[in-house]
Order: structure tokens, then sequence, then C-alpha cells
């Protein structure tokens, strides 16, 4: 580790960002020393994105100094942010991809191809970030797209890397990768602003971590002396609540939701085709579906939930509750005993500006709500009270709108909603997406009551943690293919990891460092 | 220093209120700045827009015969565009209903029959549902945009109107003016007042904006509608079908304009000619924006653009004002009414960085 006592490389010196409801950075102090990987921890809504993207200049400060290598600055767009030396790789890549890795970075960087992907093969050669500078972009792996654009920083005298949530889309085998090349980064002298909400990671990887609470500093510390339980407590302030597991047996001997050999083409030429995908659900176990985001979870999720039947699937593709559903529209599904909370909340899970009443009314109107086409205010109104009871949802009540709620609040009122319907089977895309610890523990230990009074429960998620807490049973979706069944007690997150990237093959096999697809079909 | 919309969490009726009053108040700012670059007496244009038409019970009468269609056709809009399909076209549909339900007095010239106004009605509910239906059609089966399709419409509407003036419907002993017969008196409404044009088709708009406030306040097919308009994905989840969405809102604006165009035929015009709409369809759509879209809002607002089309005609002989004045009046309302409404979503900041300006950026 490099030691810098002299000036730090960026000092931040009470900058504060207001926005109408909120104060998103409040007098924040930061300072990061060059060669150094820094962390920004906090949990989601904590701030950590809005003081990265006032650091690079996407948005512009309330109040507040800036200093580089000692002098003051004025970060007021992001050229001026890359003119000193900063590069960020935001969690949502902003690469075409239609065009080829250099095609993508001589969009920003001056200079001939030719002489471009020269420099892309060295700088990855020497940093560990190799990919083909001439492949398009849309047929390589998350993993590679994130190393385009950790290289297009790199191209432009880069002194400061940002990296927003970076591994919260890589399997744990490019994790690995990823932390090799951010070492052999710092070892050249480039600082790295880390931000995360996982605690192993930063403790394993990082030499200084800030932690955000509500837009406040509430320390800055060195992670390899804290334990992840004392960072937790500084980032949210309390002791993290446990869930209470019981190992659980199947309640039924048919499954309650069957999906047998369902193939879909997606009409969107860079989108993911479902090919072959079998998988059931029984009562009292909680399947969970892993993968790297972009793997054709959303699409399944829609052809699960009803929303999208533009496929045309023959009818006894799907089963739920013993009966062929392929055909029916969500309405249809709900009316048999099934609920699906989606992973969007505001525009899909809830209209965003109508009440919760309102919202209540969306999908629980079979629940005594209308009396011949007449909706029954109180009907509403006391089913929406009793979820926001029961599911400690914290708002003003039931006429607030849906979009005055944090997006844990909401989340907890949408699976609340679900839930009070009385569904036999529900499936839940990323339950606790956004949500913070304390709501997510509470989301995930109501599942596995549920489970326990024997309901069939889906789980998309690209939390492993969240998958290996509470499911009984796995599979990995890789490129539109579903993974055999496993169980979860028998495989490890590297076992999974390597369904991700697909080379598992024979269990017990060891990962490889590059992905050959040997996958079970 | 800049300026930067920031959108409001939250908004007070209050400010839902101001915004018609602001509206109209720069509407007849700007109105009278232009009168007076053409050199005409703004009092005077003022007077006649919005005290004259009250003066005599004649031309109040006249009011409420153009509050009548404007209130029928903007309550059906505004239904739609809560559900955000955008149906321009109200035009066309009135002349499609106008049309249709002129064909029963047309062929039946002779007939006394109490039933030639009930079969009028319906044929002119039924020609604009059917011209709207085509619309709905394209935009559900082929997902043509219904913005393009219903103003394209309009203007196949408005030739086959011609068409029929022209030839097979023109009035034999017309002297070759390209209108249809007079229509007898079992086809038209009856006055309300002797020697004015008000008729009973005025209760239509009336028993129509009770229909849809309870529709969009108590129904649950109001609420889909507006879930759909809102939150597209939202619907798709709940199970609402979009196209249903696109179908009724524009069947329901086809209804009403075909009984607005029917009403027309059936009452102060009496014969099927080329004036028959008077841009009603599109004046609607500014009356749906100024009353908010919101089914008490709309009876204001259609009354008050009753008030100054019956102004501007007064205008137009007193003041010496062009014909076009009410039409710029209309205009200025529909920008004023979106550019005020954008502060109710949004407020302007003006941004001054201050400390951070004075410090220059070294590398």
């Amino acid at each position: 580790m490099s030691e810098a006592t002299t000036t730090p490389l960026l000092s931040l010196r009470k900058v504060t960002k207001r926005y109408p409801a909120l104060i998103a950075n409040d007098q924040i102090d930061l300072d990061v020393m060059s060669g150094s990987i820094h962390a920004v921890l906090g949990e989601n809504g904590a701030g950590k994105s809005t003081l990265m993207k006032l650091i690079y200049g996407v948005i512009e400060a309330d109040d507040g100094e800036f200093y580089w290598e000692g002098e003051r600055v004025d970060l007021r767009n992001t050229a001026t942010a890359r003119r000193l030396g900063i590069g960020m790789v935001f969690q949502h890549f902003s690469l075409f991809e239609t065009l080829s890795v250099v095609e993508n970075i001589s969009m920003t960087i001056p200079g001939n191809r030719k002489e471009l992907a020269k420099r892309v093969l060295e700088l990855g050669e020497t940093f560990h970030l190799e990919v083909d500078p001439q492949a398009s972009v849309h047929s390589l792996s998350v993993g590679e797209r994130q190393r385009v654009e950790i290289i297009r920083c790199l191209l432009q005298d880069l002194k400061l890397l940002i990296l927003d949530e970076p591994t919260s889309v890589l399997p744990p085998q490019h994790v690995r990768s990823l932390f090799d090349a951010l070492r052999k980064l710092q070892s050249k002298g480039v600082s790295i602003l880390y931000i995360s909400h996982k605690l192993e990671e930063i403790r394993e990887l990082c030499d200084t971590a800030t932690i955000l609470r509500g837009g406040k500093v509430t320390g800055a510390v060195n992670p390899n002396e804290k334990t992840a339980r004392e960072l937790a407590t500084l980032m949210i302030g309390r002791n993290i609540p446990q869930i209470e597991a019981r190992p659980h047996q199947r309640d039924t001997d048919e499954p309650v939701l069957r999906i047998t050999k369902l193939s879909a083409q997606n009409p969107d030429p860079f989108g993911t085709h479902l090919t072959d995908i079998d998988l059931s659900v029984f009562g009292g176990e909680i399947v969970g579906i892993a993968g790297v985001s972009g793997n054709g979870q959303q699409e399944l999720a829609r052809i699960i939930s009803g929303e999208d039947l533009s496929h045309n699937l023959p009818v006894s593709t799907i089963e739920m509750l013993n009966e062929p559903v392929a055909s029916l529209n969500a309405t249809e599904r709900r009316k048999l005993g099934f609920s699906f909370v989606p992973e969007e909340r505001l525009g899909r899970g809830a209209v965003p500006p109508m009440k919760l009443a309102q919202n209540s009314l969306l999908t629980a109107y079979d629940k005594g709500m209308l009396n011949r086409g007449f909706i029954r205010k109180d009907q509403v109104n006391d089913y929406t009270s009793k979820c926001i009871e029961d599911f400690d949802v914290r708002c003003s009540g039931t006429q607030a709108s849906a979009n005055s709620l944090s997006g844990g609040n909401l989340q907890k009122f949408i699976v609340g909603r679900e839930l009070m319907l009385k569904p036999k089977l529900i499936f839940l895309s990323q339950p606790t997406w956004g949500v913070d610890i304390g709501a997510a523990v509470a989301i995930r230990q109501h599942l596995l009551n549920l489970r326990d009074e024997g309901i069939a429960i889906l789980v998309i998620s690209e939390e492993l943690e969240e998958l290996f807490e509470i499911c009984d049973r796995l599979h990995v979706i890789r490129n539109g293919t579903l993974s055999p069944s496993l169980i979860t007690a028998d495989v490890t997150p590297d076992d999974i990891g390597e369904y991700m990237i697909g080379t598992a093959g024979a269990p017990g096999d060891a990962p490889q460092n590059e992905p050959e697809f040997a996958n079970a079909h | 220093m800049h300026i930067k919309f920031e959108r409001r969490i939250e908004y007070s009726k209050k400010v839902l209120l101001a915004v018609p009053v602001i509206t109209i108040g720069l509407s007849i700012l700007v109105s009278s700045i232009l009168l007076t670059i053409l050199g005409k007496s703004v009092p005077l244009t003022m007077y006649s827009f919005f005290i004259a038409p009250f003066e005599n019970f004649y031309s109040i009468t006249e009011i409420f015969l153009k509050f009548g269609p404007l209130l029928l056709i903007a309550q059906a809009l505004a239904v739609g565009f809560r559900a955000k399909v955008w149906n321009i076209g109200a035009e066309g549909q009135m002349i499609m209903g106008a049309v249709a339900a002129s064909a029963v007095p047309v062929y039946l010239v002779e007939s006394t029959s109490i039933f030639l106004l009930p079969a009028m009605l319906a044929l002119g509910a039924l020609g604009g549902m059917g011209w709207a239906a085509i619309a709905a059609f394209l935009r559900t089966r082929f997902n043509a945009n219904e913005i393009l399709v219903t103003l394209m419409l309009t203007s196949i509407a408005l030739q086959i109107l011609y068409y029929l003036l022209l030839g097979p419907w023109k009035d034999p002993m017309g002297f070759n003016f390209p209108q249809s017969v007079m229509f007898q008196d079992e086809a038209l409404f009856t006055p309300l007042f002797q020697g004015t044009r008000l008729n009973t088709s005025i209760i239509i708009p009336i028993l129509f904006t009770i229909a849809v406030w309870i529709f969009m306040e108590k129904r649950f097919g109001g609420f889909k509608l507006e879930v759909g308009g809102l939150a597209p994905n939202a619907a798709t989840y709940a199970g609402f079908s979009a196209k249903g969405a696109v179908w009724s809102s524009l069947l329901l604006a086809g209804f009403a304009a075909g009984l607005a165009g029917m009403s027309e035929v059936a009452g102060p015009i009496a014969q099927l000619q080329r004036s028959i709409t008077s841009g009603y369809g599109y004046s609607a759509i500014i009356v749906a924006y100024l009353g908010a879209l919101h089914p008490l809002g709309i009876i204001f607002a259609a009354f008050f653009l009753a008030v100054i089309q019956i102004g501007g005609d007064v205008a137009l002989v007193s003041a010496d004002v062009p014909i076009s004045a009410v039409h710029v009046f209309q205009g200025l309302l529909l920008v004023f009414y979106l550019a005020t409404y954008t502060f109710v979503n949004y407020r302007l900041r003006i941004h001054r960085p201050g400390v951070l300006q004075s410090a220059k950026v070294s590398s």
C-alpha cells in the first residue's frame, strides 16, 4: 500500500447538495490520497452516487469547496473533471451496443482507431483488462464491458478513477479479476474511489473507507481494522437485524408452478432469447433464480407474470395450480392465486402520482372493493390501512401518494398488498433492490414465514447473499437458459458463479480463467 | 448564473386554480398589445369580448348554444387525454356524426314521424364512433399514431362532406348551393325560447357531463383508464388492457362529437352545409385543457370559450377587429395554459454558484 502523507489528491470541504425534498449531501468532508483505494460506503439513498456525480461534475454542488492537489477547483462539468484526470464508470454503462470496442472509445478519445486499438491491447495487458478492441459491444459479457469503460478512462491520463457499485453486475469469479486490475492501477499511482454497500469487498480491497448515512459522513476508518459488523453499524446506525430461518419441507406433491420447455424469441436484435426453460416451484419452498442482469431475467419475469403474451406459447408451457395459463393475462392469473412483485416499483408496481389507496385498487380490486363497477372507498381504505400497519409502511397514511414514499417503504407496501391477496404462488423480482437493510430483512422474513405456511415462492435476484439466505433451491439464468436445479445447502457461491459465467460442467470443476461455454445441455 | 427547472414534490390546489386565471390574464395582456399595434381600441374590444355578450337575452342564449357542443366534446376528449390517448380529430368525428344524422331527413324528406329525431341521434352517435373507430383500429392493430390518424381523418371527413353536398345530397331546389334540403321540423330540436336558436339539445352535454364525472370519479373503468395514462406499465402489470383504453377513449369521443354534430344540423343550422362544425372539435381541445381535464373545470372553460366566441362576433362589428382575433386569442390561451401549467410541476430556480465561481480551474 502506498503511503501519502503530503497533500491529498482530492479534498472536499463542507460540500452540500440540496434537492427539493432532501439534502442529499450535507457538509461532506472527504480526502482521497494518491495511490489509495478509498471506499465510500453507505446504504441506498445515503448520498454516495450524488457525491460521486458532484466530484465528476455531472451535477453542481450548492455549497462547499473542492481542492485538487491542494488547489481550489471549480468542478462544474465533466470536461473539467476529465481534464484534471478524473474518470468515472457508472453503474449503467454508456456504450453503444452496435459499435465495436474501439469505435466506442474513439467517440470520446481523439486519435485514429488503429492507434487506439493498439493502446487498448497494451493497457489490457498491463492492467489485466484484456478485451478484443474489434469485438462488437453487444457480444461482450458484462465484465468485459466494464473493462472497456475502465480502459476508456485510462486512455486519458487518469489520476482518479470513480467506480459506482462495480461488482453488483459481476459474478464472483469476475470480481476477483476486477480487484486484480484495481490493485495494479493502484500500484501505478492511480487513486480509486470505490462506491459500494458490500462490506466484505471493502474490507478486502480498500485502505480507507468514508461512511455515509443520510447524506452525512458518519465515519472515516481503515476498513481492515473493523469487522463487517462494526462497519454495518456505522452504515445503518444500529445493529443489523437477523433473519430467523428454519428448515422446511415441501408441502405439495405437485408443483404449484410448472414451466416446461419455454422458449421465446426476443424481437429486440440485442435482447436475450429464452431457450428451453424448465422450472417448477412446489408449495412450501422458495426457489431462487440467480444470474448477472441482462441474461433473460426481465423477459422471463414478464412471461411468467402474464404481462408479455406476445409469444403465443403453447398453453400448457406454463401451469399454475395445475391450470395451463400461458394464454391468460395478468388479471386472470391473479384470479387463480398468483401474485407478482415486479422489480420496478414506480410506474409498474405502483402508479407514482396516485394515492396508496388507489394503488391498492390496482391489483386488489377483487377483494370486495367493487360494487358493480363502482369503487367502494371504505373497503379500499381499510385494505390500505391494514397493509400500512401490518407491513410497517412509513407514510402519512392511505392518502399519501406513492411517489412520496422512500423506495424501501414503497416496496414494503407493494409486497404487503400482494401478500394480502393471499396468493398460493408468489413471484418476486429483485424484492430488496434499493431497499434499506432493515426493510430488506423484514421482507425476507415475511417470505420465509409464508413458505412455512406452504406458499410456493419464486424469487429472481442479483444479490447472491439474499438468495443463499432464503432459498431452498436455486437456478442460474445465463444467456436465456436456466441451469439445472441446485439445492442451496449443497452449493457454494462460487459454484453459482461458475454457472453465471458458463464454466460449470460437472460439479467440482475448477473455475477457468476465460469463460468457455460448457453448460449442461 | 443559470436557470433550472426543478421538479416540485408537492403542489397545492391553489396553484391549480391559479393556472387558468394567470392563463387568461396573460392572454388578455398579449392580445391587448396586438390590438394596440393594429391600432384598434383595446377597451372597446375587451368590452365587446367580455361584456357585450351578456347585454341582451338573445346573445346570452347564443352563448349557451355554443357552450353545448364545446362542453360535450371537451368532456369526452378530457377522458381520453387523461388516458394519454391524443385524439385531436373530434372535428372530423363531429362532421361524420352530422353527415350520418343528416341521412335520415335527406332520404326521408316527406316523413313527419316522431322517430326522426331519435333515429338521427342514434346515427349521429354511430357516425362519430365509426369515424373514431378507424383511428382506434389503426392504433391497436398497427400502432399507428392516433394524433396523425385522427387529424388526417378530419380532412377526409371534410372531403366526404363536400362530395355529398356537391353531389348526391345537394338540394335540387337550392340554386346549386352546396347544401342539403332544409330539414323538416320533426327532424329538429324544439327551441327553448321563442325567437332564439337555443334548443332542447342543451340537455345532452349536461347529462353527459354528469355521466363522465361519475365515470372518472366513482367507477373502476375510469380508474383503469387513468392508470393507463399515468403509468402504462402499471396498467399492463395489473392486467388492464391498453387496447381497451384506446378503444374506449376514442369511441367515447366519437360518440360525443357525433352527437354534437347531430345537434348542429338538427338545431341552429337545420340542414347539412359546409360550415357545420364552427371549429368546435378544435376549440374543445383548448376547453379540455383549460378545464384542467376535470369535469367541473371543463364546465367553466366551455362557458368562457363560448363567451369569447360570441364576443368575437360582436367585436368584429363594433370594434372592427379581424375575425381571426378570436382564433388568435384561443391560440394564446392554449400556449399560455401549457406554459403556466409547467409551473405546477416545476419550479424555476435561479442558481448562483457564489464562492465557487471565483475559483479557477488549475490544470
